[in-house]
């Protein structure tokens, strides 16, 4: 995402103007805008007009239309994000107040503003918000990283899109194939059909060009990664050296990148165990989710040491903050940014003024992940929020049997 | 135009039974035509619904007022009596004396009796409809006809084929009546025992008749004789299905044969009991006649109703009664079974057939233009038939055990002794495992069949295989011992009844083996309700049968299970080489091994106690693999049965696609049988379903007891590693879905079940906890069952559904 101009003031209040480049960036978009916001953006409006004599006719006009956003819609699928809100600027063709849902669309600045507001409405440019402007806007510009995993077992494989912020799972393949059975039986041959629909499928959502003659042959691939128990990976690794070196050379290109994996089944789950091997962390090392994944997992032996030193749950990390154990030498604090996303501003503002605590006044770390992430949402089976302690805190019984 | 056959009032397409009777055709006597129509309204009045009944005065008043239009005076007679008539009706039956419009008609004529050998007649009394018979009255016009060739029949042809019916009742010396008295036919809704006796000589004169009579008297199936005389068309209709009608009509009437069994599931039985009887008669004919082919009939069954007619004047003023499904059913069912109807599962087995016969009849017409592939079912009762069935007891149990402690070649030893596997085969898979430098692995091909199983020298999925000894038919399930095809051996242990662990007895081996999969094995076994488990200490040979460490790992091992809750009169351990063959069914001949004079492998295997399964409970199927049998049975699914029973020609639902499948035939031990209990591996050979609707890990089920699919479910389990919420996968035999852990409810006292903390934040191995699982789709479980939580490649928890 490209920030075109930014003017936010320093009361929280100000509008920034962003142009969203890749499809990842809409995933940004979805976590900055919030209800209540003022986002201005082109649009494309059907407009009927009544004639006097009772005809109508109608027509779609390009507007640039400023709307309060009400709600937020995002298909990670397809990376799109549709805002719905009031129209709060006048036009040729709307009214104030009528409804339009706007369509972001890549390559077309958006104008976004916050007001700081009282206490109850907006929560202007917080921290939060800032952090997350801060990663969606690319400066370096080397956030390219990203990576194709396909984790299968016998008749069953997921292809998932692991960027810098979201892994999305872009298609599942499920297949019947024949288990081995006595003298033979379809279980080749089912294998066989199965490898043929996942690459197939695998390419298509790869966008890889098969066909010789293009001029593509220069484009880089990304990795792919071929996670699965046993070796159905290996297998398909094979039937697609096989394909290269006979049916479709073009394959030849993707060969390099190919990395087979364990995982232990054939579901999303097991992604967390192939982000985690040591193949895949040469590839794509230090990345964001290579990050978060380390840190998930710290945090899980910790609590499966039972050393008390670690805890999750929303009461008992606020109860830990207060104790002052989430602070320097060590606390972390891990927050899915999906508690940011919450409709409710009220209970927006208690984790940001969570996240501010620790990181301005104990001193400790903050850790936003991504809720459309594997480790993020390990993380939201634990309710979303988490703490690595400087010592140990017991908890009372008490704290938790209140939740239910 | 009159109306002159019997109308079935409850048929919807009681038009297509009108008889173009020709009335109007030039009849001198006006009279006689007067007196027709009277009949006619009569009739109509009748057999309309609700029946009315009126004088003859008041017939012939409004046949005179309507110009003798039949039609019109009865819509008249109808609509001034209907009321009046709905009030008497119960009192009617009473009323004697349908006003007999012909004189001579002195004799009664007995319907219940005159078709007693005709059980489709047992009509319920909803259904009732009268019997009309022509009258006897002479009147001129054609006699004759010719015999039709199919197709309609003209009006003329059906009028003359009247007339020269009656004529020939004219002709009988017996004055025949044939007008049966509408009060009369109304009072008695069950024939009366005493019928018996009348009929009976009847019957024989019947016999005696039948040598006269054009037709051998086989009786059995009277439909299908019925329409052999005249009918050419009909009976292209009706042959293709002798068997069919045969078994559909006798079960319709239970109460008028006295005989009649009220189950459908002995058509061989009613076949000797039907042969006594006589051939249907032609009052029977012309009905089935008619009702088969509409509007039109068969003037051959009038010249052959001269005799019968005859013998039947008798004097039984029988009511008539329809308890069964009306004839016109009878002959669509048998229809319909001609072109191939799958007659209802076992549920209607005993239940309200009649009912069942009036629905299918109504629904059959729908399944006949899908074009679905129907089975006959035989309608066994399988649980009477299992209990008749002298079988083996039979035996399933899993081989487990860490990867490379030799299974398969023990198993495959093990059918090589029994001689499941011939010489040949076996000398073959040596030659190729040779070729690829695999000499070992030969006795492990006879069940890793698979090509990548072969070439990698591990098993990746279970096999199955079956051998007999003299008191026990055992099925081998054969599972892989590698980490990652845990999930095949928990589909592979929950086919089993007890369990062999195979133990590595090598240096270094076994202490590895206990390590990996060893114990997971053996306590995912244990988890899943097996009970026994025999622990077969295999590559002895590779140790010189050393005593002192078989004791060692059995020492250890023991301890282990023990904890594991396995009772300890339960386990029992063997040494023995499975490469050798030694201890396995002979004794091993080696020097070495002498200390030992326990039983060998196959004695401790046939001490298994049978194992009883829900037999009766509903039936319950997980679906282990769905594959193509083969030209004839393009799609197959292969399982255990876990509850239930069913059989061939069965509809089952599959859950989660609530998609329904028709058996087409079954197998048990890959031997084809009509039926299969619980506890039985069967293959389903199904039509009638996508496949697509099916998949490993789906569940078979009726439809009159499905199996309820579920997104989430509390189970209490024990945990081996530590919980949390996290991410798991659920396994419940093949089922294998992706699943969380979304709350810890409680940590359970081992022993009490209470809790002991609530809602803790983690539990540890070895705690017993509650705890809530969602999963993103949904599926088929129901409580109680066992589920396998696993989590990153090893088992984190086992236990039972709530």
């Amino acid at each position: 995402m490209r920030l075109i101009k930014n003017r936010i003031e320093h009361d929280g209040s100000g509008t920034v103007t962003l142009c969203p480049e890749e499809p990842e960036d809409m995933w940004h978009a979805y976590n900055l805008i919030r209800p209540s916001d003022v986002l201005r953006a082109s649009a494309i409006r059907r407009v009927t007009t009544v004639q006097d004599t009772g005809s109508t006719s109608s027509a779609r006009v390009h507007l640039n239309l400023v709307i309060r956003v009400k709600s937020l819609d995002f298909d990670p699928q397809s990376s799109q994000l549709h805002v719905s809100g009031q129209i709060i600027n006048e036009t040729p063709h709307t009214k104030i107040g009528q409804f339009h849902t706007l369509d972001l669309e890549l390559n077309r600045n958006f104008t976004l503003e916050k007001d700081a507001g009282a206490d109850d409405e907006g929560t202007g440019w917080d921290s939060i918000a800032v952090e997350a402007l801060k990663d969606a806007v690319d400066e370096g510009g080397k956030r390219r990283a990203e990576a194709v995993a396909v984790v299968m077992q016998e008749g069953l494989a997921h292809i998932c899109f692991i960027g810098q912020f979201q892994t999305i799972l872009k298609q599942k393949v499920e297949m019947s194939v024949p288990r081995k059975r006595h003298g033979g039986g379809d279980h080749d041959k089912g294998m066989n059909k199965f490898f043929k629909v996942t690459l197939e499928t695998l390419l298509r959502q790869m966008e890889f060009n098969i066909s010789l003659t293009s001029g593509s042959a220069n484009e880089p691939v990304r990795p792919v990664l071929l996670a699965s128990p046993g070796f159905v990976a290996a297998g398909f690794q094979k039937y697609i050296q096989t394909e290269a070196s006979t049916t479709t050379p073009a394959l030849k290109r993707l060969l390099p990148s190919v990395v087979v994996v364990h995982s232990a089944s054939g579901y999303t789950n097991s992604l967390s165990e192939v982000l985690q091997s040591p193949a895949v962390k040469n590839i794509l090392a230090d990345t964001k989710y290579a990050r978060e994944t380390k840190l998930m997992d710290d945090f899980l032996e910790q609590l499966r040491k039972e050393t008390n030193k670690a805890t999750y749950g929303p009461r008992e990390v606020e109860s830990a903050v207060d104790q002052g154990a989430v602070g320097r030498g060590g606390g972390v604090l891990i927050i899915s940014n999906r508690l940011f996303r919450s409709q409710n501003v009220g209970e927006r503002k208690r984790w940001v003024a969570l996240v501010d605590r620790v990181r301005d006044v104990e001193g400790g770390e903050v850790r936003v992940l991504s809720s459309d992430h594997e480790s993020g949402k390990r993380l939201d089976g634990l309710s979303g929020i988490a703490a690595l302690l400087t010592f140990p805190v017991i908890e009372e019984d008490l704290d938790s049997d209140e939740d239910e | 135009m009159s109306r002159h056959r019997i109308k079935d009032v409850s048929f919807d397409d009681d038009d297509l039974y009108d008889e173009d009777d020709g009335y109007d055709s030039p009849d001198p006597a006006e009279q006689e035509f007067v007196q027709q129509c009277t009949t006619d309204v009569l009739q109509q009045l009748r057999a309309g619904n609700p029946p009315v009944t009126a004088t003859k005065e008041e017939v012939q008043e409004s046949l005179w007022h309507y110009y003798n239009d039949v039609p019109k005076t009865v819509n008249y007679l109808r609509g001034k009596k209907e009321k009046e008539i709905k009030k008497q009706q119960p009192t009617a039956k009473a009323v004697p004396a349908y006003p007999a419009p012909y004189p001579p008609s002195t004799a009664h004529f007995s319907a219940a009796d005159f078709f007693r050998d005709c059980p489709w007649l047992n009509v319920p009394p909803h259904r009732k409809a009268d019997i009309l018979v022509e009258p006897l009255c002479p009147r001129l016009g054609l006699l004759g006809g010719a015999p039709e060739s199919g197709g309609k029949v003209s009006k003329l042809a059906a009028l003359a084929a009247a007339r020269k019916k009656k004529e020939g009742e004219k002709s009988g010396s017996t004055p025949v009546a044939m007008a049966p008295s509408t009060p009369q036919l109304e009072k008695t809704e069950v024939p009366s025992p005493e019928l018996r006796g009348p009929s009976l000589s009847i019957r024989d004169r019947l016999a005696a008749n039948n040598a006269k009579s054009p037709r051998p008297a086989e009786g059995n199936d009277s439909l299908q004789r019925l329409s052999k005389p005249g009918l050419s068309t009909s009976s292209s209709a009706r042959k293709p299905s002798p068997e069919k009608s045969q078994s559909a009509a006798p079960s319709m009437s239970p109460p008028v044969q006295g005989t009649e069994v009220p189950s459908e599931e002995e058509p061989e039985e009613q076949k000797p009991k039907i042969d006594i009887r006589a051939s249907p008669s032609t009052f029977a004919s012309t009905i089935v006649g008619a009702t088969t082919i509409p509007a039109h009939e068969p003037s051959h069954l009038h010249s052959n109703s001269v005799d019968l007619l005859r013998i039947y004047g008798q004097n039984h003023a029988e009511p008539f009664d329809f308890a069964g499904p009306s004839p016109d059913d009878v002959v669509l069912n048998a229809q319909n079974t001609a072109k191939g109807f799958k007659s209802k599962p076992s549920a209607s087995k005993n239940g309200d057939k009649k009912k069942a016969q009036g629905e299918l009849a109504g629904g059959l017409s729908n399944l006949s233009v899908e074009e679905k592939v129907t089975v006959k079912s035989k309608n066994l009762d399988v649980l009477e038939e299992y209990k008749k069935s002298t079988r083996k007891k039979s035996a399933n149990f899993v081989v487990i055990g860490h990867v490379d402690a030799g299974k398969s070649t023990l198993m495959g030893r093990l059918l090589a002794d029994q001689k499941a596997i011939d010489q040949r085969t076996l000398d073959k898979y040596r030659r190729e495992a040779e070729k690829i430098g695999k000499g070992s692995f030969a006795l492990a091909w006879v069940l890793d069949q698979g090509s990548e199983e072969r070439a990698r020298g591990v098993t990746i999925d279970i096999a199955t295989n079956k051998f007999e000894t003299d008191s026990t038919a055992f099925t081998i399930v054969d599972a892989p011992g590698h980490r990652d095809f845990v999930p095949n051996m928990i589909a592979g242990a929950s086919q089993a009844d007890f369990a062999v662990l195979v133990i590595d007895s090598s240096v270094g081996k076994f202490e590895s083996g206990l390590k990996g999969q060893t114990k997971e094995h053996a306590l995912l076994v244990r988890s899943m309700g097996v009970q026994k488990i025999v622990v077969a200490v295999n590559k002895m040979d590779t140790i010189q049968w050393d005593k002192g460490r078989f004791e060692e790992i059995e020492q250890q091992i023991s301890s282990f299970l023990t904890t594991a809750g396995f009772q300890a009169q339960n386990i029992s351990f063997v040494p023995c080489s499975g490469f050798q063959g030694d201890n396995i069914s002979q004794r091993s001949k080696d020097p070495h091994a002498s200390w030992y004079t326990g039983p060998t492998l196959i004695e401790e295997l046939e001490t298994s106690e049978p194992y009883t399964h829900g037999l009766d409970k509903p039936l319950r199927m997980t679906i282990g693999d769905v594959f193509r049998g083969g030209v004839q049975n393009p799609l197959s699914i292969s399982g255990r049965l876990d509850a239930g029973s069913l059989q061939m020609g069965d509809q089952i639902l599959t859950m989660p696609s609530g998609e329904t499948a028709t058996i087409r035939s079954v197998e048990v031990d890959s031997e084809p049988s009509d039926w299969a209990v619980a506890g039985q591996n069967v293959v389903l050979n199904l039509a009638n379903i996508d496949p697509i609707h099916l998949r490993s890990g789906d569940v078979v089920c009726r439809a009159s007891a499905p199996i309820p699919t579920i997104t989430s479910f509390t189970a209490k389990v024990l945990a081996f590693e530590h919980l949390m919420p996290m991410m798991v996968d659920v396994h419940r035999g093949r089922l294998h879905v992706p699943g969380r852990i979304s709350k810890l409810v409680a940590a359970l006292d081992k022993s009490s079940g209470a809790a002991l903390k609530k809602r803790p934040k983690i539990v540890g191995p070895g705690t017993v906890a509650r705890v809530v699982v969602e999963m993103d789709q949904a599926v088929p479980l129901e409580a109680p069952t066992r589920i396998v939580l696993r989590a990153g490649g090893s088992t984190v928890a086992a236990g039972l559904l709530e």
